[in-house]
């Protein structure tokens, strides 16, 4: 989708030998990319360190921090899933639809006993992510406008399932479901249990593993790796299944926190998603990325969410103003470590 | 990581030694013959040079080779076996890998990860074994000289380690032939010595090489065989050492010895009038690896020919003079005032104008009717306050299509639905338009049919007898020879001649470019005076020659 | 529904058999071109006989007023996608424009409607910033706006619904001339005016010429920064316009709903008026005529007492499809 426009390079500075400028460029390009991957945790800490000192105790207790947390697990499994797509060079714009339609279709399902209410949503929300991938990747359409077409179906379906938004389902609070939201392991509650595992795994998947190694190439070169022996089409149709399945799970576990499956939440998580990738350092042109910035990037919009709450006379739009924002700063960024990297 | 026992070079290759061999291909593009009954065979051992000029069909051979495109007839032979590779994976996995002219690797990612992509070694969870992989990468590296941190990402590499890298990588599995497409066109010379160190590894090691170049001096030193492509026919195969430099660049341009020795037509010989000032004036052009201090000069009236070897510079001498090749010094003047650098808007405003070589990618906007290709240049000077005038434009548009005999149905056709040569004349067109003092042309006539290409000719006789000031650039010496009234001849991206109307011609021309360099570094311009770029033409500031500050 | 569908697919062959489009990618582009007429007019003509009082004028008003704002944004889209870009920020600049309506209405409408106009149309010189010099991907660039601006419009709404009780606004959003309402009029004169600027100026061609291929266009001289800051200026604009008379019909300004998804209708009435995502062209009656085709769909769904969420699924199949024809001629 990009216009590409072929503007020559400025010429370099004048310096004494080019080996030397080259050098230079390489020590700066290396502190930029150090700041790029680490910038997003440098800034979480400072910020709750800042909150810590302004709000003491009512930011800086257990409670508050498990509440970071818990608010952090849903949007955290959907930018798991959002994390290999970017890095993949792609997008996908229908995981917020898909969390609400798997809220709708578990709390839906839960009437029919707890392997339905579990494995409904899931299979669903799969399907919708496989077909992302499948016309994505073999049919060759531009990811965002596939994406954003299911996200309209996918809402649409949601809809159409609590007729029109007006049924709102109730899981019973006796179904073993309802642990998966409101259960703990060890004191700590099952959705971050669960976020933390899909971080670990995430992390293992892209780092450790032939298909993570070639996810990234994909994003930084389709060619490059279709040439080198990477099934492209494959591995770009698991991308978009797999985000389309933790959405699935992220909205499974939202239903069983709140014991009921609301067509209407969701909305603009895609956009939270997408930003907080950005944020942890991940390029929106793909190619290179880390989980771990992504859990800096969700755990960075939670905190300053929680901190504008706390303030109180801020309304929580300052968010999203916020998030913009970090986007086209951090964009920016890239795109300047981009231009070094070329010369 | 087996190898043959290392083995001296034999010039003829006995049947017993041939890897690979291909038998009357052909292959067609919507009509376009892109290789014509060509048969080719690799020995084990043995470097092969594969050369030829643009559009000779080398690409195609190689992507037929490895199995990007399917070929329309033959077959290829491999071991004796004939064979077809559907993709570029069965190629690779029979034995055949391929190193690219551009480094085709994943910049981001480490060397090692790069070098191990698909092939990673896993411990028992199926996880990658990094410790192994990173210890296998050094010591596979460490085969080719190089010593680095593997861990490190590959961008952070010099292109010519990254080169290396690729042909580890390309390598590192039992392949026993090794193509190899202009694997030296952006290296500095400290890594091409390193590059051809690596080739003759590769033959000692008993692998099939084929080295896709344009640098003579490359062929000479490192290849056994050679073969030169023209227009998808094979004009030449055989040992290096039976070749002359003269005779292979006599073949790579399309003509016999025999031809050129006898007495030349050249349409054109007006020597150049020293007493009028140039129109252009280029000095100093210098971009780090492409172009080092080229000076050209054209006066009113003058077909100056830029002649030189696919690579040489030629191309990019024409797109820095007209603002559209990053330049790191040099300056261009028409009549004297500094044109302001890097923008083809400022360079229009200035009265220069440029057919590029790629017509395709860089010329015709193919969704637009032939009507808005033509104008698209010289829109500003077609309307009044943003609004087209479509009196004048018909006018100039009609006018210019009588002129050029452009065939189309209509103004309103759209141009990707003409023949390669009708678009030309579309862009011929759209620089007419322009009215430029200065007119550069960048193998106007490739790829075009006899009777447009004769028309095109014909046209820059006229337009230089009528005033305007040429640059030719043309891969075929016959068209650069015959139509320039003066010859400017570049290799490896430096001046290394200029001839005179009175000395043009083709063997002189082929001379030049075949005359070993005494130095493989940049050569520094010939011309004395206008070598070096004064600082008030560096400083070219916006607004000079009319630049709007728009780019 | 069925039928429907069956009847087009039935007529598209015989009109393809009719005009000898033999090969299958001629027959795609001939619906890519030609389809979305197609498409009205068996809509029309279905509606004509299902639909009770489909034809009357108050039925006919009701459609096109709700067209407008989609149609309007669609008309600078398609500016966007002519240069192979895209800017999905309109929903926000919607917003945002409506928020500053209301906020400054106490300085007279006429202020208030230059204020949301200029605030509209910073976004997009910021979009168009980033896209233009710093090389951006449309998409990433006016993703950023996306998420920003809407948040933006909140703040300066401090998230609240506002009532806009104005006699100005309330005439242009309720207003008419000669029976025709004040906003098809003001769409109209947008669709005239981008029609104009597609056909008749320089600027119009370069949008295509860049479009079309940029680094040719790059080299014929075309000033190609220039006119994508000016491409993304005018969507901006023409958004804020948008927000502007969504405002005055609701008598309104909700920036928390105003405008969500719009970029997408927008977008399908682009693609299926068949202006192709990859550029090079720009179909402006296609483009109004994609926005009809959408607006209909769903106003023939809701008549009959099908819901809104099968609008949006249609829409979701419809917009798929014709990413796949428009795909297929390019290929």
């Amino acid at each position: 989708m990009s216009t590409v426009v072929r503007v020559p390079d400025r010429p370099p500075p004048a310096m004494t030998s080019l080996d030397e400028a080259e050098r230079a460029a390489t020590r700066r390009e290396r502190l930029a990319g150090t700041l790029q991957r680490n910038g997003a945790f440098v800034v979480l800490v400072i910020v709750a360190l800042l909150a810590s000192l302004l709000f003491g105790t009512s930011f800086a207790s257990t409670d508050n921090f498990l509440n970071v947390l818990e608010a952090s697990s849903f949007l955290g499994l959907v930018a798991v899933g959002m994390t290999f797509v970017i890095i993949g060079g792609g997008i996908d714009l229908s995981v917020g639809s898909m969390l609400a339609l798997s809220a709708v279709l578990a709390a839906y399902g839960s009437q029919y006993g707890i392997v339905v209410a579990v494995a409904l949503p899931l299979a669903i929300c799969g399907l919708l992510g496989l077909l992302n991938g499948v016309l994505i990747a073999r049919a060759g359409m531009p990811p965002f406008i596939v994406t954003l077409a299911t996200l309209l179906f996918a809402r649409g379906l949601a809809f159409a399932v609590s007729n029109e938004g007006n049924k709102i389902f109730h899981i019973d609070e006796t179904l073993a479901v309802i642990w998966l939201g409101q259960g703990s392991i060890l004191g700590i509650r099952v959705p971050i249990v669960i976020a933390g595992l899909a971080f670990a795994l995430g992390w293992l998947v892209l780092t450790r593993t032939r298909y993570g190694i070639s996810v990234t190439a994909i994003g930084s070169s389709e060619d490059a790796a279709r040439l080198m022996g990477v099934p492209v089409a494959r591995f770009k149709t698991v991308m978009y299944f797999v985000s389309g399945l933790l959405a699935g799970l992220a909205g499974l576990l939202v239903a069983a926190r709140s014991s009921s499956g609301q067509s209407t939440i969701g909305t603009g998580l895609e956009l939270q998603a997408i930003a907080a990738v950005v944020i942890g350092g991940t390029l929106l042109t793909g190619g290179s990325g880390s989980i771990a910035g992504t859990l800096a990037g969700v755990l960075l919009l939670n905190v300053i969410n929680n901190v504008i709450n706390q303030v109180g006379t801020l309304s929580s739009y300052y968010q999203q103003v916020v998030s913009g924002v970090f986007l086209i700063t951090v964009v920016l960024v890239q795109r300047y470590l981009s231009r070094e990297q070329r010369l | 990581m087996t190898r043959l026992p290392s083995q001296e070079p034999v010039a003829g290759a006995t049947a017993a030694d041939v890897v690979l061999e291909i038998r009357d291909i052909s292959k067609r593009f919507a009509g376009v013959v892109a290789l014509d009954d060509v048969s080719l065979a690799l020995s084990s051992g043995q470097v092969h040079a594969l050369v030829g000029e643009n559009g000779a069909g080398k690409s195609t051979l190689i992507k037929v080779l490895t199995g990007v495109y399917q070929p329309d007839h033959g077959q290829i032979l491999y071991h004796g076996e004939p064979v077809t590779f559907a993709r570029p994976l069965d190629a690779q996995a029979a034995g055949i890998s391929t190193i690219y002219q551009e480094v085709n690797l994943v910049p981001l990612l480490s060397v090692a990860r790069n070098l191990f992509l698909g092939r990673e070694p896993t411990n028992r969870l199926g996880l990658i074994d990094f410790n192994r992989m990173h210890r296998e990468a050094i010591d596979l590296l460490a085969r080719y000289g190089i010593h680095v941190d593997v861990r490190r990402p590959l961008r952070e590499l010099a292109l010519g380690v990254q080169q290396m890298v690729a042909i580890a990588r390309a390598i590192s599995a039992d392949h026993r032939v090794v193509i190899m497409d202009e694997p030296s066109s952006s290296l500095e010379p400290r890594e091409v010595e390193r590059l051809l160190e690596v080739v003759d590894l590769l033959r000692r090691d008993g692998v099939a090489v084929v080295y896709v170049s344009h640098r003579l001096e490359e062929v000479f030193r490192i290849c056994d065989q050679v073969t030169v492509l023209r227009d998808g026919h094979l004009v030449h195969t055989g040992p290096v050492a039976d070749i002359s430099r003269l005779e292979l660049v006599s073949r790579m341009l399309g003509r016999d010895l025999a031809d050129v020795a006898r007495a030349q037509t050249r349409f054109r010989e007006r020597p150049a009038d020293e007493t009028t000032q140039p129109i252009l004036r280029a000095t100093g052009l210098t971009r780090r690896h492409v172009l080092h201090g080229v000076s050209v000069e054209a006066r009113a009236g003058e077909v100056v020919g830029l002649a030189g070897l696919l690579g040489s510079g030629r191309s990019e001498t024409a797109k820095a003079i007209y603002g559209a090749q990053p330049l790191d010094e040099g300056a261009v003047e028409i009549d004297g005032t500094p044109v302001r650098r890097g923008s083809p808007h400022a360079a229009i405003a200035a009265g220069i104008a440029l057919i590029p070589e790629d017509r395709k990618a860089e010329g015709i906007v193919p969704s637009l009717s032939v009507r808005d290709n033509i104008v698209l240049a010289a829109l500003p000077a077609l309307s009044r306050a943003g609004f087209v005038s479509d009196r004048q434009q018909d006018a100039v548009v009609g006018s210019l299509m009588t002129r050029l005999r452009i065939k189309a149905s209509g103004p309103d056709q759209r141009v990707s639905e003409l023949s390669g040569g009708n678009q030309q004349k579309v862009l011929l067109a759209r620089v007419l338009c322009l009215h430029p003092r200065i007119l550069i042309l960048d193998d106007p006539t490739r790829g075009i049919d006899v009777g447009a290409k004769a028309e095109i000719q014909a046209l820059i006789s006229e337009l230089a007898s009528d005033g305007m000031g040429v640059l030719l650039i043309s891969s075929e010496l016959e068209e650069v020879v015959e139509g320039s009234d003066t010859v400017v001849v570049l290799r490896d991206g430096s001046v290394v001649g200029r001839l005179a109307a009175a000395e043009v011609s083709e063997g002189a021309v082929m001379e030049m470019i075949a005359a070993a360099s005494l130095a493989s570094g940049p050569a520094s311009d010939g011309v004395p005076g206008v070598a070096a770029a004064t600082a008030e033409t560096e400083d070219a500031v916006d607004g000079s020659g009319g630049g709007h500050d728009d780019y | 529904m069925r039928s429907t569908a069956a009847a087009v697919a039935m007529t598209i062959t015989e009109l393809a058999a009719r005009r000898r489009l033999h090969s299958r990618t001629e027959v795609s582009a001939w619906i890519a071109d030609n389809g979305v007429y197609l498409g009205l007019l068996l809509l029309v003509l279905v509606n004509l006989v299902l639909t009770p009082r489909f034809a009357d004028l108050d039925n006919i008003r009701l459609q096109f007023v709700q067209v407008v704002p989609v149609a309007v944004i669609a008309l600078g889209m398609a500016l966007v996608i002519g240069t192979e870009g895209i800017d999905l920020s309109v929903g926000s600049v919607m917003a945002i424009s409506s928020a500053l309506l209301a906020l400054y209405l106490g300085y007279g409408p006429l202020v208030a409607i230059a204020i949301a106009l200029a605030g509209g149309a910073l976004v997009g010189m910021v979009n168009g910033l980033l896209v233009s010099r710093f090389g951006i991907q449309p998409i990433v660039a006016t993703l950023a706006l996306l998420v920003g601006g809407r948040g933006l419009a909140l703040v300066i709404a401090q998230g609240r619904l506002t009532e806009v009780f104005d006699p100005t606004l309330g005439w242009i959003g309720s207003g008419q001339v000669l029976g025709i309402p004040i906003v098809v009029l003001v769409a109209g004169a947008v669709a005239l005016f981008v029609t104009i600027l597609v056909a008749r100026t320089t600027f119009g061609r370069y949008v295509v010429a860049i479009g079309g291929n940029p680094g040719a266009s790059f080299l014929a001289g075309v000033p190609v920064r220039r006119t994508l800051l000016s491409v993304y200026i005018l969507s901006a604009l023409f958004a804020a316009l948008a927000g502007i008379i969504q405002t005055s019909r609701l008598s309104a300004a909700d920036p928390s709903f105003v405008g969500s998804l719009i970029e997408l209708s927008a977008i399908t009435a682009v693609v299926v008026g068949g202006t192709p995502l990859t550029g090079g062209r720009v179909r402006v009656l296609g483009t109004l005529a994609g926005a009809l085709l959408m607006q209909l769909i769903s106003a023939t769904l809701i008549s009959h007492n099908l819901p809104d969420s099968s609008t949006r699924m249609v829409q979701a199949v419809i917009i798929l499809g014709a990413v796949y024809i428009q795909r297929d001629r390019s290929a």
